[in-house]
């Protein structure tokens, strides 16, 4: 299996954006090709992450448009979705694609446009990946995040404030990313004095509405330095999938997310690492309540020990294990099918060394995707080239 | 038919007189709602089970404040586990719904004046429309709207 490299980068700035979202993709797609040094005709596949735009904006057959529109034709296309972890899944396809010698050189663009959408409408867009008898109570993925950090607080006897300071954590983290939706930020008084959403959440625990793209261009490792410098890709050292349950009632333990421990620990054996071999990682903190739940499963801290390495500095940017340098989907924002795919740039910015007033000290990164309330996961690990 | 099972007709719930809450049992003794075509080990279905006739208890809750269409507002939820006897080995068996206010619901209580708490017991409590169908982004004839919501007891 070929060793798959990345070796061309890019992400939009993410919030509320006039582009649609073919523009959006087109954006952050040329953007990459750019940054490798390629043009649209050089690749052989080409991916779009995308959850719903055709429920969103009754736009369907994107990554058809983008070839056009990128002049990519007849690269072979493909639309990923798998709600929230659409762009961990692309991640998935263009390794999958590269690592089989089915491509040498393929594009993803993950990419979604919400904003013109009432907060309304658009959580029961995201709502509709529900099973029929959860849809109908009308459960949406906010109340799972207060379902579930009611019973983490009460079982691991964590302070309410601990969830706060996650939030003041990746808000102070996006002040630095010129992409993020949010460069604001905010004190523990605002965040736990802001109207209640989903008790005992509250709206500075929830990641806001967003439009935005991010795209990754990969290839051979073998035949990377064709493209860029020595030091300028990343390798992909591991990656793994995994689901869990559709319905979120019938989990064993509602506070662990099973898809984040299976595709982890496919991950760290196909890389040759374990958990504390990771130097900063980029997790789906949709709502607070995730960070801790993902630090556990991914094997970064004891199972209820998560929101103590938060409230300790732990996963401080100067901490021990930086956790969302970017901003978080809390702070940065989250356009469903861009998330996964922004969060790998990321981490490709961390370990190739320009992450700009970001960088931390890393070697090797890890970004977790998940999709629903933890129902589909991918876990990838990268590591610079050095 | 097991112990679990109840002469309910749940197989084809519209030939019973009532509404039933029908959860499946499977050919390895597990219990799932909602009812899945194998059981979490890849067991065939072999019968129903109507959750009404078992105890139930909170495992968490939350107040939502900000519903999608057709959904109450403020719109309080509960994950409850049933009490499945003491012969039961299975996986735990749960269930996701609405909660209902304590007391009597035809006594003009409103949808936010619920006081619920992890740990307390409920009993469900059949609604006609859980929420408006057709309101929302999901074809109304592709599901079912009607089901129990879950009602703290002392």
């Amino acid at each position: 299996m070929e060793r798959v490299a990345i070796v061309g980068a890019s992400m939009t700035r993410f919030g509320q954006r006039d582009a649609w979202v073919r523009e959006l993709l087109a954006e952050a797609g040329a953007a990459a090709l750019d940054d490798a040094g390629v043009d649209g005709d050089d690749l052989d596949h080409l991916y779009v992450s995308n959850m719903a735009s055709g429920e969103f904006e009754g736009q369907t057959g994107v990554p058809n448009a983008l070839a056009h529109d990128l002049a990519a034709t007849p690269a072979y296309t493909s639309r990923i979705d798998q709600t929230s972890s659409s762009g961990g899944a692309g991640v998935y396809a263009a390794w999958q694609s590269v690592a089989s010698g089915a491509s040498d050189l393929t594009m993803l663009v993950g990419g979604e446009k919400m904003t013109h959408r009432t907060t309304a409408e658009a959580t029961d867009v995201i709502a509709s990946l529900t099973h029929p008898v959860e849809y109908k109570h009308g459960v949406t993925l906010p109340s799972f995040a207060g379902l579930t950090a009611r019973l983490y607080l009460d079982e691991y006897d964590a302070p309410r404030e601990s969830l706060g300071k996650v939030a003041v954590k990746n808000h102070s983290n996006g002040v630095d990313n010129p992409h993020a939706q949010f460069r604001k930020e905010v004190d523990l008084d605002t965040v736990l004095d802001s109207p209640v959403v989903a008790d005992p959440l509250r709206l500075y625990d929830f990641c806001p509405i967003t439009d935005g793209s991010a795209a990754l261009v990969f290839c051979p490792a073998s035949v990377a330095e064709e493209y860029v410098p020595e030091d300028e890709y990343a390798v992909i050292a591991g990656i793994g999938g995994a689901t869990d349950t559709h319905v979120v009632h019938e989990r064993a333990d509602p506070t662990t997310m099973g898809g984040v421990v299976d595709s982890s620990e496919i991950a760290y054996e196909m890389a040759g690492i374990a958990p504390d071999d990771v130097d900063v990682a980029e997790l789906h903190d949709m709502f607070t309540i995730l960070e801790f739940l993902q630090s556990e499963d991914l094997g970064f801290f004891e199972k209820g020990e998560g929101w103590k390495a938060v409230e300790e500095g732990v996963t401080d940017r100067d901490g021990e294990l930086p956790i969302n340098t970017s901003g978080g989907l809390k702070s940065k924002g989250h356009p469903l099918g861009a998330s996964g795919v922004a969060q790998v740039y990321e981490i490709y910015q961390q370990v190739t060394g320009k992450a700009g007033p970001r960088q931390v000290e890393a070697d090797t990164g890890l970004a977790c995707n998940v999709g629903g309330f933890g129902n589909c996961v991918t876990t990838a690990i990268l590591e610079g080239s050095q | 038919m097991s112990e679990h099972e109840t002469d309910t007709g749940a197989d084809d719930p519209k030939n019973s007189a009532e509404p039933t809450f029908e959860a499946a049992e499977y050919a390895d003794g597990a219990v799932t709602y909602p009812p899945h075509t194998v059981s979490p080990n890849g067991a065939e279905r072999v019968g129903a089970v109507d959750l009404r006739e078992y105890e139930a208890r909170v495992v968490t809750w939350t107040t939502s404040t900000a519903t999608p269409p057709g959904v109450r507002e403020p719109n309080t939820l509960a994950i409850v586990e049933f009490e499945m006897g003491d012969d039961y080995d299975g996986p735990v068996v749960r269930a996701l719904g609405q909660v209902a206010p304590r007391g009597d619901a035809e006594d003009g209580s409103e949808p936010g004046d619920v006081d619920v708490d992890i740990g307390d017991r409920v009993e469900p409590v059949y609604a006609d429309d859980l929420r408006e169908p057709g309101a929302g982004i999901r074809e109304p004839e592709s599901q079912e709207w009607d089901g129990f919501r879950f009602r703290p007891v002392e």
